[in-house]
This record gives C-alpha cells, structure tokens and sequence, in this order.
C-alpha cells in the first residue's frame, strides 16, 4: 500500500527524492516557533468558514424592510447586505455558528500575527538571511487588518457602517488628493454608490484572500529555503540546525495544533458571543450609538484618531492636512515604516552584515530590545486611550482628564521603557557574564583538586 | 448456510490479514525504533472515538429542530470533536511515534561561483546591445506608458475630479423639517434638554448633507457668531448631524445635569468624542474634530413647522483639501 502510493506519485511527478528531504526537514523545538503556525490555522479556518458564508451572504443596498423571525428589527429599513447577516444568524441553520467562528478567527488570526511578529523582533530572526521573510510576514499583517476591516464592514449593521465612515474621512484626509481617492472608491461622496459594496465584496472575498494567500506560499517557502532559527544550545550552531524531522516527529504536532485552534474557535463561536449586529441595528448615515468599539485589531487607529488635539491644519483656505490623518493614516505609517526598516537600519547602525541563524535572546541585543518595547509600548498605550470611554463609563474616571493624561503618557512612557529595558538588559547580560566566572572557576577547582597528589 | 458462513470467515480472514506482510528484510532503520505502548494506543483509540461520538452529537444536533440553543451546541459539539482530535494527535506525537533529534547543515549561505555566472550571463547576453543606457530609458518609457494606460481604466471607478457633489445637500430655503418617519416637525414639539434628528422633506437621507441635529435651547443662552441672527427661531437651533472629524453621526446630547461640573450642554460624537457647543454655533469644545459643525438657519412656517431658511453655514462632513474654499450648494 505505501509502496504503491510512493510509487505512483514518484513515477508521475518524479518528486521521491525531494519528498525524502521534506520528510526529514529538521524543525528546532521551542514554544514561540508555534505562533506562525497559529496563525496558519486560523487563516485556513477563515478561508473554510469564509466560503460558506459567501454561500449566503448578498452583498446589495438595494433597501428592504425586515419582515424575519428577529421580532425587535420588525419593519425597519435596512439594506439587503445586511438583512442576509441577520438571515446568516437566525434563519440559516449553523449559519450563526459558522459567522461567529469566522470573526473569532479573524481576531485570533491577527492575535497570533502579532505575537510571532513580537517573537521574530525580540529574538532577532528577521536579521539577514530572513529579512525578506519579514517583510513578507509584515505586509501579510497590514493585509490582515484591512481584510478584517473589510470584512466587518460587509455586514452593514449600525457599528460598522460608523467604521466605514471613519475609514472615509481617513482617506478624505491624505493630504491634496484624498478627496479624489475616496470618490474613486466609494463611487462618489460617503456612503458611495450601489458599486461599493460589490467592491468590498470582491476585496474581501477574493483579492485580499489571494493576496494573503501568495504571500503566505512565498513566506513558508522562504523559510524553508533557509530552515528554521533556533537559540543556541548544545549542537546548535550557526552551521547545524538541531530538532525534530517533518515525519514522523512534527507531523502529528502540527496536525494537533491545528485541531486544537480549530477546537477553540469552534468552542468560541459556539459559546461565546461576537458582534451580535442583530443588535446593532441597520446603518443610516444619520445614525450613531455610543460605546462604539472596534474589532481589537483596530483599537490602536480609533486610540490615536481620539487623541489627536482638534485641529485641521491650513493654508490660507485649503487644508493641507485635515485632523484624521495623523491618527487614522500617519500613526500606522509610521509604526509600519519603523517595521519595516528595521532591519536595514540596525545593519547600519551595528554594522552586522553577517548571515545569522542563531537567535538572540533578548538581553543580547539592548539597543533593539529597549527600541522594540519602547515602539511596543507606544502602540499599546495609544490603543489603552481607545478605551477610555469604557473606563469612564465603568469606572467613572474623567473622560477629559484620561485624554491628557495619554496625550503626555504616550510619549513619556516609551521613553522610559526605552531606558529601563536597555538597562535591565546590560545587568541581565551582567549577571550571565558572573554566572559564566562562577561556572569556569568552578570548573578550574575541580580540576585543581582532582589534580592534587593524594596523601 | 454453513457454505455462506465459511466464505463470511474466509472474507473476515482475508480483510484481517491483507496488511500483514512477510517479515521485514533486514536493513538499517532510518527512524529508530521505540517500545510499543498498548496504553497509549488505547487511549488514542478512546480519543478517536470520542471525536467520532462528538461528530455525530453535531449532526444530530443539526438534524433535531427541538433542541435548544442550536448554536451553542453545534458549537460545543464540533469544538470538542477538534479538541479530542487534537488530544488524539498530540499523544500519537508524544507516545507513538519516534522521537527523534535530527542534525542537519544550514543550507549554504551564498554561491559566489553561481552569482558569477548569472552575472556574465546576463552581461553576455547584451552584448549586441550598443547603447544600453538608451534602450533601457526607452523600454522604461514604454514600459511606463503602458501601465499607466492599463491603470486609467480605474477612473471609472468614480468621478475622481469632480468636487461639486462635496458641498452639495438637499437643503433649501423653505424645505421642511421632517423626522424620521417622515412627520413635519413643529416648533412646539421641540423641547429643551433633549435633541431631535431632523431630515429634508422628500429628499435622500442616506447622503451625508441630509441629517440635521435640532435642540432648543434659552434664547437668552444663545451667543451664536455674527450675521446668524435669526438662524434660531424660539431659541431652536439646527447642525448638521455629521460630525466635521470623521463622519459618524453627532449622536449624543450632553444637557448640563450637574451645572458647575459640566458647564454647558454640548452634541458630542461618539466615535471620537468631538464636542460642540450648540449655543455658540457648534464650535469645538473638545475633542479631535477641527471645524465647528454647519448651522442650518431655520425658520417657523404658518402652521407652526419648522423649515430651513437657506444652505448650511458651511460644507458638510469630514475635512479635505477644499473643504474651507467653497460654500456650500
């Protein structure tokens, strides 16, 4: 049987002798390394759950009144896009179950993005030779979002037709042209024409989707052209990765993990509510409820567009560069430009060029560890002003009071993360450089008194 | 009947026995060999089965319109028949299969003679090519021609230059204020300390200039800027209900609770917390936005009913390159 299989595939595809190098490709084993992969799962759980519900989703704002089972929505105006939501949720069998699992996994999928991205900064592995590997990784995570984006929009309900909004003034306000993009792509002035929605459709179901998909094969195939990172450990070298063959050792752990994220997502979907837009209500442009929050992926936008002081700047009768764009289109930019020169800029600042596939440990590099955790810090504390309508709704904190408080913390703070963490690497690398005298001192007496005549 | 039974034994015999080979030809393993461990073969089995009884609880659940809670038991049932996949999985990964560690070389990091020869190769090749430089700025001009003519087809994606549409809206002198079932609205059906959103009568309302905010307000509280006077009949006066940051709809109305402490009342957006004062034209009090938002000027019909009596202040919505240039039409 297995000899008839090897056979007819080798026979047709002559693919045998690459098939025995897959099989014994080494994987090194720590924890961290499975994060990429959590996000592998959830894409293809997002790409699964996705396809069905395209099945009945009708992307149309031809107006309709709800007439279905959800007796509160009875006789409201709302758009076909988004009563087929509402039918995926009440009327389709499984249907709710499908879509809550598919925005589960959009929100873990970036979740586990993110950490690898932590992982992979932290450690150093997208130093040369996987810097393209990460640059890929990056443009995958910017996709991702946007995906996202798109992807809660399509629903029509009140909270992300808010969302659209937003993201219409955010392109109105790129600089000189954002008018004319936002007219491009809306059709016309917000909330655009009967086009828009079959051109968010198609992004979200299948331009994005091939997108994320291509880069994903280049991805794995980058980082199987040049093998994994590992830390340094006996055998573990710059030369020689050490760890456990594709088969059998990490097949049936990468099988499990795989079930277990789909186990998890399912048992989200299925128990744990998520974005109930039956309750939102459908979108008018002249509606608006308070408490509006984003998916979590986007709180770090929705954090600095509330942050920044009220201002458009002019000259003389144009604006040049209208209040959304700092926090809605610069902030991001900025945030993935320093990704993504990164690499390049610590090359120059160190000097470094050299191929590395032995990780660092944190403390190893103080400079890009204090960096990190400062830009990370920024980040977090700007996505934390994001909820500040949520603390002062349930912890009665000024409203007020919070904004300036972030306005000065996000700036200070990193800065002293910056500080802290560079010093806390210098004593950590410290205390491995006295544990290191202890061990060889240690070793010297005990070479000492084995050498010593016995009397 | 005991023929049948006999061929139902040789059958039985055969299907059992079909996997197993004549013992093994003497060769060096590749994946070292380990202790059987029947106890974890058996729970892996207990685990497949699980996953099976958990599969088909999903069906079932699905198949039975009375049971309850559908989606939290399709959920629950086909979560836990992944996680005992998972946990099948993971003990076959630690109990059952080869544990292994393998060396392998770092594949090379550079092949300088291979680098070489694509590079003469590629320099060979242009050999016949006496003036490069040229060639190359006439394959980049064409090559850029060419994709900037694949590229215009997108401008048909909306009317990229027109920027009329920007400052239009639906109202004009003498259009009546309706709710949003359509109804007139009165000027004695507007109260204080509570806001009221407003739509031209007979015309779109899902377009951004449409939405008006109306709140009355003490006419002797009112300090709206010069030239609107007259723009608040009964102390009732109307924005546009688009807030000029980001778009969503100036949704919340802040009316002053706890005078001292919130000192005056204000619309606020609950996207980003842009605040404006209504008494003093919707100017910023606080938050992201960076225009006040349009005051539409009203007007009290004959029948009591409130109707605008001209275009907003301003353009309507989120800011852009020309947004301060123009009136709105």
């Amino acid at each position: 049987m297995i000899r008839r299989t090897v056979r007819f595939l080798d026979e047709r595809s002559g693919a045998a002798p690459f098939l025995r190098k897959a099989l014994r490709y080494v994987f090194p084993d720590h924890w961290s390394f499975l994060l990429g992969e959590v996000a592998l799962y959830a894409f293809i759980v997002l790409v699964g759950t996705g396809i069905y519900l395209t099945l009945f989703f009708d992307p149309s704002t031809a107006t309709t009144y709800y007439d279905g089972q959800y007796q509160p929505l009875h006789g409201s105006e709302m758009t076909q896009a988004y009563r087929s939501v509402v039918d995926i949720s009440f009327k389709v069998k499984a249907g709710l179950l499908i879509r809550q699992t598919h925005h589960w996994a959009a929100d873990v999928f970036v979740v586990a993005i993110v950490l690898h991205l932590l992982r992979i900064f932290f450690t150093g592995a997208f130093r040369k030779p996987r810097d393209l590997t990460y640059y890929i990784g990056l443009s995958m995570l910017g996709l991702a979002l946007l995906e996202g984006y798109l992807g809660y929009s399509l629903a029509d309900d009140l909270l992300s037709g808010m969302g659209l909004a937003i993201g219409y003034s955010v392109l109105m306000s790129v600089p000189i042209v954002g008018a004319n993009l936002a007219e491009l792509i809306w059709g016309g002035p917000f909330p655009g024409t009967h086009a828009f929605w079959s051109r968010m459709y198609v992004a979200h179901v299948f331009l994005f989707p091939m997108l994320i998909a291509t880069l994903l094969g280049a991805h794995l195939a980058l980082v199987a052209a040049r093998h994994h990172t590992q830390f340094r450990g006996r055998r573990k070298t710059e030369r020689k990765v050490v760890g456990v063959p594709t088969f059998p050792g990490q097949t049936p752990r990468s099988l499990g993990l795989m079930s277990a994220v789909t186990a998890v997502l399912f048992l989200l979907g299925g128990l744990v509510q998520i974005n109930p837009i039956w309750l939102w209500g459908p979108y008018h442009v002249g509606s608006g409820t308070n408490g509006a929050q984003p998916d979590w992926y986007l709180g770090w936008l929705i954090g600095a567009l509330r942050l920044v002081p009220g201002f458009d700047l002019t000259i003389g009768n144009y604006t040049l560069v209208p209040n959304p764009f700092w926090g809605g289109a610069l902030f991001p930019l900025v945030v993935f430009g320093v990704l993504f020169t990164f690499p390049a800029l610590e090359r120059r600042f160190t000097g470094d060029h050299a191929f590395h596939n032995l990780l660092d440990r944190p403390r190893d590099a103080p400079w890009r560890t204090a960096i990190g955790a400062a830009l990370f810090t920024w980040i977090a504390f700007v996505f934390l002003a994001g909820s500040a309508d949520r603390v002062f709704v349930t912890f009665f904190v000024s409203y007020g009071w919070q904004i300036l408080f972030f306005r000065i913390a996000i700036w200070v703070v990193p800065l002293a993360v910056l500080v802290v963490t560079r010093r806390v690497c210098l004593e950590l690398q410290g205390s491995d450089r006295v544990e290191h005298e202890r061990e060889l001192a240690e070793e010297e007496a005990r070479r000492a008194a084995s050498l010593e005549p016995v009397r | 009947m005991s023929a049948l039974w006999r061929w139902i034994v040789a059958a039985i015999v055969l299907l059992l026995g079909r996997g197993r080979r004549p013992p093994p030809i003497e060769r060096e393993r590749i994946v070292p060999a380990g202790e059987p461990s029947p106890r974890a073969e058996l729970l892996v089995l207990a685990l497949f089965g699980a996953t099976a009884a958990c599969s088909i609880a999903f069906v079932v659940v699905y198949a039975v319109e009375s049971i309850p809670h559908q989606t939290q038991f399709l959920g629950l049932s086909l979560g836990l028949a992944f996680a005992f996949l998972a946990a099948a999985l993971i003990v076959i990964a630690e109990r059952l299969v080869a544990t292994e560690e393998l060396e392998e070389d770092y594949p090379v990091p550079a092949h300088p003679a291979e680098q070489e020869t694509l590079e003469q190769l590629v320099e060979e090749s242009g050999d016949r090519m006496t003036r490069k430089r040229l060639l190359l700025l006439g394959g980049g001009a064409a090559g850029a021609a060419l994709g900037a003519a694949l590229v215009t087809p997108a401008l048909s994606l909306g009317p990229a230059f027109e920027i009329a549409p920007f400052f239009r809206t639906p109202w004009r002198r003498g259009v009546r204020l309706v709710d949003e079932r359509g109804r007139p609205i009165h000027a004695d059906d507007v109260l204080e300390e509570t806001f009221y959103t407003a739509y031209p009568e007979g015309a779109d309302r899902e377009e951004l200039g449409s939405p008006l905010v109306v709140v009355r307000l003490r006419p002797a509280d009112l300090h709206l800027p010069a030239g609107r006077g007259g723009w608040a009949p009964h102390g009732i006066v109307a924005y546009s209900k688009i807030c000029t940051h980001a778009g969503c709809a100036v949704a919340l109305y802040r009316k002053p609770t706890f005078p001292g402490v919130e000192p005056r009342p204000a619309l606020v957006c609950p996207c980003h917390y842009s605040t404006f004062d209504p008494a003093r034209g919707a100017k910023v009090l606080f938050g992201p936005a960076g225009r006040p938002l349009p005051q539409l000027p009203l007007l009290v019909g004959p029948d009591g009913e409130l109707r605008a009596a001209g275009n907003f202040s301003g353009p309507v919505g989120p800011a852009w390159w020309g947004v301060r240039n123009r009136r709105p039409s």
